[in-house]
């Protein structure tokens, strides 16, 4: 501690206003992560306690057991696997795609690129409702017989997955035209001269450079597609084959019967997003503020 | 831009008619006798492949919910599907009960979110960009719920808000019957205990947004302001803020479309019952509920998309523009 403090003296001296700052950040901070708190909270006591003791009480008992019987009863494991199945291919997918089209726009400089970009960027920013009443109409028209369980691409997983890559794939060939614009031309050209193929290009000297961009957006993507609710609400009938954020609102109602059954059931589900958050989160930040800072 | 010779006005850009394909591209003469045609098949297939799935799922759509708002179709069989004119725009705005209260809705949030979390995340940012101790706690305490996904927050949210065993009525004693506060239920009060949860989240959001350009201000110019003897309000209003001008307009634009997307909380919450009706709402009940009508549902989206688009293309011309003068 002592060191710190002579290293923080180091750099400002410590003045009344400072920690009167602190004092501030702390008590906003808490405040801020008052909610989850007390689901966590709610999550860890037994439901007879709370309901003998009301919410707001000193705990007796804190254990585990509404997490186990959250995650046992509604079989959660079954739609974090139907996420992996949906958010893995859609992930990887969307940079492929997105990042070929970025290659496109930034290296050659044909006569659509701003008006392609313009496109997908543009596409990305409208409200998913906008597009839902005939995008629900297409995927019950598509027959996708021996394809998808379903027979059609209602209700199966590959429509999400291709309407997320539809939609994401805007917003990520944004943020990748732009970091490629900012590698050196010569790069290419010289390769162009050396007679090398485009696809060689882009697969083995452009795309090893976009790896921090790729990180950032892959991190990014992961966050979002798992926290997705809306597309699964509306494009998936069968409760069964909802992903885990979507099925959340089902579950609630058939098997958390108690609020704190509830508060453990979504925390379980927040579990994922929070680990990859802590795991990567220079990469999340820098992938948020990757497309906001150039446009 | 990558070869400056080739460089064109950006109105040429921006001339050419939506929903042409991308094959159709002039290659400048000094390049094309570098690619072969195996490459310009590639390139064709690079850029086709993901735009044409863009354009079928995303364009096609938004199209079709414009045409689709003319016409009557009960979904069976295209020959079902009548041109009804204006008829659908007519019976929504003035037969639609929900509707206007809707639109005040979407307007509300956007209003609230502008208003308080948007200069809270700013005054965070501002606060957290000093270099402090302890700053990446704060902000990940702070940006938290901007990770968890928002029917988590729903969820999170309902347990302070529930009337019986929730948080707020605990600690005010207004759990007991007869002194209820329904949080959720009560149509004066549930829009703006959504908007809390909504603001929860967004001031994380704007943070992030503000930091990030914070980092961008020249230091030298804080410096320069001081010696001139400015305070550190006087510094950051003009000074700090007016370089943040370019962050300004990003927040600008993701707040409102934030606003006019807002869905999911409120779904969580209560299905968009009384009081918390937003458009987004209105068409989703249109087609998860049992009766569902097509076209009338196009019409609600189609004034979404018409507000959305009024933002979103000055925006992105805007954008395109700074940047090919760069």
């Amino acid at each position: 501690m002592s060191t710190a403090d002579a290293v923080a003296k180091q750099r400002t001296p410590v003045r009344p206003a400072r920690i009167l700052l602190h004092v501030f950040l702390v008590v906003t901070s808490l405040a801020w992560l008052a909610p989850l708190l007390w689901a966590i909270f709610a999550a860890l006591r037994p439901y007879s306690e709370t309901s003998d003791k009301g919410y707001v009480s000193w705990p007796d008992k804190l254990n585990f057991d509404n997490f186990k019987n959250a995650f046992e009863q509604s079989d959660m494991m079954h739609y974090f696997v139907n996420t992996l199945i949906i958010a893995v291919p859609a992930v990887l997918l969307t940079l492929l795609l997105s990042s070929m089209v970025a290659f496109y726009v930034s290296r050659f400089d044909f006569r659509l690129n701003i008006f392609l970009l313009l496109v997908f960027t543009a596409g990305n920013l409208l409200p998913q409702q906008v597009i839902i009443t005939p995008l629900y109409r297409m995927y019950l028209l598509i027959d996708l017989p021996g394809v998808t369980a379903s027979g059609k691409l209602y209700d199966s997983a590959l429509g999400l997955v291709l309407i997320h890559v539809a939609f994401q794939s805007g917003f990520c060939a944004f943020v990748l035209s732009n970091y490629m614009r900012m590698l050196p031309h010569e790069l290419t050209e010289a390769a162009l001269v050396d007679g090398a193929s485009v696809w060689r290009m882009y697969w083995q000297i452009v795309l090893p450079l976009c790896k921090p961009a790729m990180a950032a957006l892959a991190t990014l993507l992961s966050i979002w597609i798992y926290n997705d609710f809306f597309w699964a609400i509306v494009l998936i009938s069968t409760g069964e084959n909802m992903p885990i954020t979507s099925a959340l609102n089902n579950l609630s109602g058939q098997y958390f019967t108690d609020p704190n059954l509830v508060a453990a059931g979504a925390l379980l589900t927040a579990i994922p997003t929070l680990i990859v958050y802590f795991v990567l989160q220079r990469q999340f930040v820098s992938g948020l503020t990757l497309g906001a800072n150039k446009g | 831009m990558t070869t400056d010779t080739n460089m064109k006005s950006p109105e040429a850009a921006a001339v050419p008619p939506p929903g042409r394909a991308p094959d159709d591209k002039r290659v400048p003469r000094g390049r094309k006798r570098l690619l072969t045609r195996r490459d310009r098949i590639t390139l064709a297939f690079m850029a086709g492949v993901p735009t044409v799935l863009h354009v079928a799922l995303v364009w096609v759509t938004a199209i079709a919910s414009i045409l689709l708002a003319f016409t009557s179709w009960d979904g069976i069989g295209f020959d079902s599907i009548k041109w009804v004119g204006l008829d659908n725009f007519q019976q929504l705005f003035s037969d639609n009960p929900q509707f206007w209260p809707a639109v005040e809705h979407n307007i509300i949030w956007f209003v609230v979110l502008i208003l308080i979390p948007t200069p809270m995340g700013l005054f965070l940012a501002v606060q957290l960009d000093k270099r402090i101790r302890f700053t990446r706690i704060y902000q990940t305490a702070f940006f938290l719920p901007v990770v968890v996904s928002l029917a988590v927050t729903g969820f999170v949210w309902q347990l302070v808000y529930n009337p019986d065993t929730g948080l707020i009525n605990s600690i005010i004693g207004a759990n007991k019957p007869g002194h209820y506060i329904d949080w959720i239920g009560d149509p004066h009060l549930n829009l703006w205990a959504v908007l809390v949860a909504a603001s929860w989240r967004h001031t994380g959001y704007m943070m992030i947004l503000y930091l990030a350009g914070l980092k961008g201000v020249d230091p030298s110019l804080r410096e320069a302001s001081a010696l001139d003897g400015a305070n550190e309000w006087q510094t950051f209003r003009s000074v700090i803020f007016p370089t943040l001008r370019p962050t300004n307009t990003v927040v600008l634009v993701v707040t409102i479309i934030e606003a006019l997307r807002a869905f999911d909380l409120v779904f969580v919450f209560n299905k968009g019952a009384q009081g918390t009706e937003l458009l987004s709402i209105l068409i989703t009940n249109n087609i998860i509920g049992e009766s569902s009508r097509i076209g009338y549902g196009s019409a609600i989206a189609v004034v979404l998309l018409v507000i959305s688009l009024a933002v979103i293309i000055p925006y992105l011309i805007a954008t395109f523009r700074k940047e090919r003068q760069a």
